[in-house]
């Protein structure tokens, strides 16, 4: 055997560069194993149409965390985040715009509803106090329920000392987005229907859910701690695509000494003869490759059911990994434009696009679109999250041309015919979400020049999203903190000894996040008594 | 009376908020869109126009006008053949600097040697007294001359649309003719925002001509107008000073203190005492001879986690200004303060905190850590500050 490492990461998403770069700059031999020519995994961009480029899954970024940027340096490497601002609703006939003024944006509420815009303030106060008092979640390793070490939970002592300070309407709030729907969450603030659906939709992000199923409020705070400039709720784009934020991270792993290898599938993880503990991996190649550590951040089933021999793990870990949900329910339109497509009904100018746009006239719309999607169905009319990188960021079109991103939901992996038949339903599919956009946007059609459509079942095929779940696993109440992955498993490490995960299936959870990817090489770093950097 | 500049029949109808703020009484939008980020993102990502018009400017012309700037520069101005510009602080004879501009040289006109010498403080008296002798003529070519910048990563690109040739050639701190529209302009590659760009000199009757034509050029490259709070912070990541902020001019300072020598304002890599004589040259030789001044200006990376921790101890979320902060802060070692924090602002692009500070030598070596005060719901804490080499941010592209 040539090499031998201090670890070997499988997958060079962004969480496994993430876990590469720390584990690179505490001085471990590290090498990062990708099976695609490209790295990024679903933080990708391509070129899909000559002069366009797409960020073909993820195509938002708000999650990543300020400390990584700065400890890695990645602005140095080429990170870029644009922020994207307001969100921009279409209806027949009329609108709601809110921008990145508050006052303008109070008085386009007004316009629907005097109460509601005050309402969007007391809310937006909440919210931030409910999002300071959770964040630390996300920088925390959570402790294992079974631990007697008093440290491991003092981060969670902290946690339940601050909730018993909340104001009493503070800890109900609290309560209510543990416990309640996205839509009767908001319908305790709000009455204008394009405002509370289009607010809803970031409940349902991911989930196998609709706005009007109970749990799905705590996902509008998991959305709504996004921080951008240390600042709370804000999105932003990546210059060049989100490919870009994995070729920064990438970039910073490599000059701090990490390999990295693309074209190179892991078959499957060696252990030693007792099954125990996990001495390497096998490529697709067949090449063996010795290391200390072994790191998955593929999804959980990948790195315990395809990964391993059967029958090395525990048959009752086994099992609850085989119940981890995934239920990918929703997919990608990518389309270049000649032009910018035009609304019917718009404030004039281009500004209204340069963030979201949201098809998401009803909560009636939104839970009809679930309806669909429960029976096996594509949403005929589905919830639709459309940004126009190229407004912000010109290198991705062509001079005058544009990128249109369209998030749709929902795409259940699941079909009634089964995941196969995606792709016979594909182009109906992607042709019901140009339709749809069209009915508020009539020109779309004229200015398309090129479409991609991504299913659920090409995200499990190309990027080995299991289910085409784009979170590695449902961000559902019971599949987060100390039970994310697996209860009494959430601290990175496996049943097989030196075989870790560092995964979105971690806590805390998908998105752009990076948290997983650090958190796991931190708490690497610290069983094996090394040095953080 | 505040007036606007030759661009402001187009700014004004551009400035949404009609948020102005005079800079040489002329008015200057602080930002014209719904957030001053807006407009540092078009600065970092795309391409952005600013009016810099209300810089002073001189035309020098004469067989001498290099012999003034030579006797005022501390550079050696020598070297400034035409199509060059230098970038430079000058000096009173206490070797305490009185402002820092750009020095054009343009082309030669018969015998005569023709110079755009800018300033952001008013110089004419100066320059004509320290002509005495020289056989050169300044003019004020302020309002005669308008400025707009184009900064950007496609910052050439869209003058390049708008003239039609390429500027792929003209290096760093270079310049040259061109025609913009059937307009004669003067294009530098300079900039105040430390990335790409340009910055064009127009005669000021054609100036909104101009200003259509670099707007529709840059239409499909998305260039969008910036104000100066969007400039404010893009210099401070290229770790720009700025006059009456970081420094004060040595016309303007009231007590030995307030006076810097360019020593002390980061500029000492400029200055060449080797070559000739210069206005405050003798006084900064008997600077450097007495070991250097006493104090240096640096660049600060602070730390965002301790900031964290004093809104946290305030049960507040923390929170990023979006602008630069020009109050000056004292900072500490030792529990001694040792110098001001004299620009303060976040980064969006690095994520971190970062301050200009003017600190007592042994405390600018990179790597110190020294402790700013921080002020939270008008509580006073303290943070750690990192001295760290400038400018914090430094993109290729900036001199590609």
């Amino acid at each position: 055997m040539a090499q031998r490492y201090d670890a070997v990461i499988i997958g060079g998403g962004h969480n496994g560069l993430t876990t590469a770069a720390y584990l690179a700059r505490a001085g471990w031999k590290t090498l990062v194993l990708e099976k695609r020519n490209l790295l990024g995994g679903a933080t990708t961009s391509d070129e899909v149409v000559p002069g366009y480029t797409f960020s073909v899954l993820s195509y938002v970024v708000s999650l990543l965390r300020p400390e990584i940027i700065r400890e890695l340096e990645l602005a140095k490497h080429g990170l870029e985040i644009l922020p994207l601002d307001g969100t921009f609703t279409p209806l027949h006939g009329d609108y709601l715009w809110r921008r990145d003024d508050h006052a303008a944006t109070l008085r386009e509420i007004r316009r629907w509803s005097a109460t509601d815009a005050d309402a969007y303030e007391e809310y937006g106060q909440l919210m931030a106090e409910m999002a300071r008092f959770i964040k630390p979640i996300l920088g925390m390793v959570p402790p294992d329920p079974t631990s007697i070490d008093p440290r491991d939970w003092l981060g969670v002592v902290g946690l339940g000392r601050d909730f018993a300070r909340l104001p009493e309407r503070q800890q109900a709030a609290f309560i209510g987005l543990m416990t309640m729907s996205a839509a009767d969450f908001l319908d305790q603030w709000f009455e204008t229907e394009p405002l509370k659906a289009t607010m809803s939709a970031s409940g349902i992000i991911g989930t196998f859910l609709g706005v009007r199923s109970p749990g799905t409020a705590y996902v509008l705070l998991h959305h709504y701690m996004g921080e951008i400039d240390g600042a709370f709720r804000a999105w932003g784009l990546h210059r060049g695509g989100t490919g870009a934020i994995s070729a920064a991270i990438a970039s910073a792993a490599r000059a701090l000494g990490a390999e990295i290898r693309t074209g190179a599938g892991v078959s499957r993880v060696t252990l030693t003869l007792s099954g125990d503990r996990a001495t390497g991996v096998v490529l697709e190649s067949g090449e063996e490759i010795a290391a200390n550590v072994v790191i998955s951040s593929a999804d959980v089933r990948r790195t315990f059911l395809q990964l391993l021999e059967p029958r090395v793990l525990p048959a009752d870990f086994e099992a609850q990994v085989r119940r981890f949900k995934f239920r990918g329910s929703s997919g990608k339109v990518n389309l270049a434009l000649d032009a910018l497509p035009s609304f019917t009904t718009n404030p004039g100018g281009t500004e209204y696009l340069r963030g979201a746009v949201s098809i998401s006239p009803s909560l009636e719309h939104m839970e009809r679109a679930y309806d669909e999607a429960k029976y096996g169905r594509f949403s005929r009319r589905p919830y639709v999250d459309i940004v126009f990188p190229s407004l912000v960021d010109p290198s991705v079109a062509p001079p005058g041309k544009h990128v249109m991103s369209c998030f749709v939901q929902y795409a259940p992996y699941n079909l009634a015919e089964g995941p196969g038949d995606w792709d016979n339903q594909k182009e109906a599919f992607g042709n019901a979400v140009i339709d749809l956009v069209s009915e508020f946007a009539p020109n779309l059609r004229d200015v398309i020049v090129e479409k991609q459509v991504v299913s659920p079942l090409d995200m499990e095929r190309d990027w080995g999203l299991t289910e085409g779940n784009i979170f590695h696993g449902e961000l559902s109440l019971e599949q987060l903190f100390f039970s994310r992955p697996i209860p009494g498993w959430a601290r990175y490490r496996t049943p097989i000894r030196a075989y870790w995960m560092c995964g979105s299936s971690t806590h805390p959870g998908g998105g752009i996040m990076g948290s997983n990817g650090r958190l796991a090489a931190l708490e690497l770093l610290k069983a094996r008594k090394a040095k953080v950097a | 009376m505040t007036v606007g500049t030759a661009f402001h029949p187009r700014t004004a109808a551009l400035n949404e908020h009609l948020q102005w703020r005079t800079w040489s009484g002329f008015f200057a939008a602080s930002a014209y869109h719904d957030s001053p980020v807006i407009e540092y993102n078009a600065i970092r990502e795309a391409a952005a126009l600013i009016d810099v018009s209300p810089l002073f400017k001189y035309e020098l012309r004469g067989p001498d006008a290099v012999r003034l700037v030579d006797r005022l520069i501390v550079r050696d101005a020598s070297k400034l053949v035409p199509g060059r510009v230098f970038y430079t602080p000058w000096c009173d004879e206490h070797g305490k600097v009185i402002d820092e501009g750009t020095i054009h040289r343009l082309e030669d006109e018969d015998e005569a040697q023709v110079i755009r010498w800018t300033a952001a403080d008013p110089q004419i008296r100066w320059l004509r007294m320290n002509a005495h002798g020289l056989d050169v003529t300044v003019r004020d070519a302020s309002e005669s001359v308008a400025a707009v910048a184009l900064q950007g990563p496609l910052g050439r690109t869209v003058p390049e649309a708008g003239t039609g040739v390429s500027f792929a050639d003209l290096g760093y701190f270079r310049r040259r003719r061109a025609t913009l529209a059937g307009i004669p302009v003067d294009v530098s590659r300079t900039g105040y925002t430390g990335d790409l760009g340009y910055e064009l000199w127009i005669p000021s009757e054609r100036a909104v001509e101009a200003w259509d034509a670099l707007v529709a050029a840059g239409e499909p490259y998305r260039v969008r107008p910036a104000g100066m709070l969007a400039l404010d912070l893009v210099r401070l990541e290229a770790g720009l000073v700025l006059i009456e902020v970081d420094y004060t001019s040595a016309v303007h300072s009231q007590i030995p203190s307030q006076a810097y020598s360019p020593y002390e304002i980061g500029l000492g890599r400029l200055v060449n005492l080797g070559s000739g004589d210069f206005v405050g040259r003798r006084a900064l030789v008997a600077e450097l001879a007495a070991g250097g001044p006493a104090r240096r200006l640096v660049g600060l990376e602070i730390e965002w986690p301790e900031i964290e921790a004093l809104f946290a101890a305030q049960g507040l979320a923390p929170s990023a200004p979006a602008i630069v902060s020009r109050v000056p802060v004292p900072i500490f070692a030792g529990g001694q303060q040792v110098g001001r924090v004299t620009s303060t602002g976040w980064s969006p692009i690095l994520k971190k905190m970062l301050g200009l500070a003017s600190v007592g030598f042994a405390h600018a070596r990179p790597g110190t850590r020294l402790a700013m005060e921080w002020t939270v719901e008008a509580r006073r804490g303290t943070v750690t500050a990192r001295v760290v080499d400038l400018p914090f941010f430094d993109p290729p592209r900036k001199r590609a």
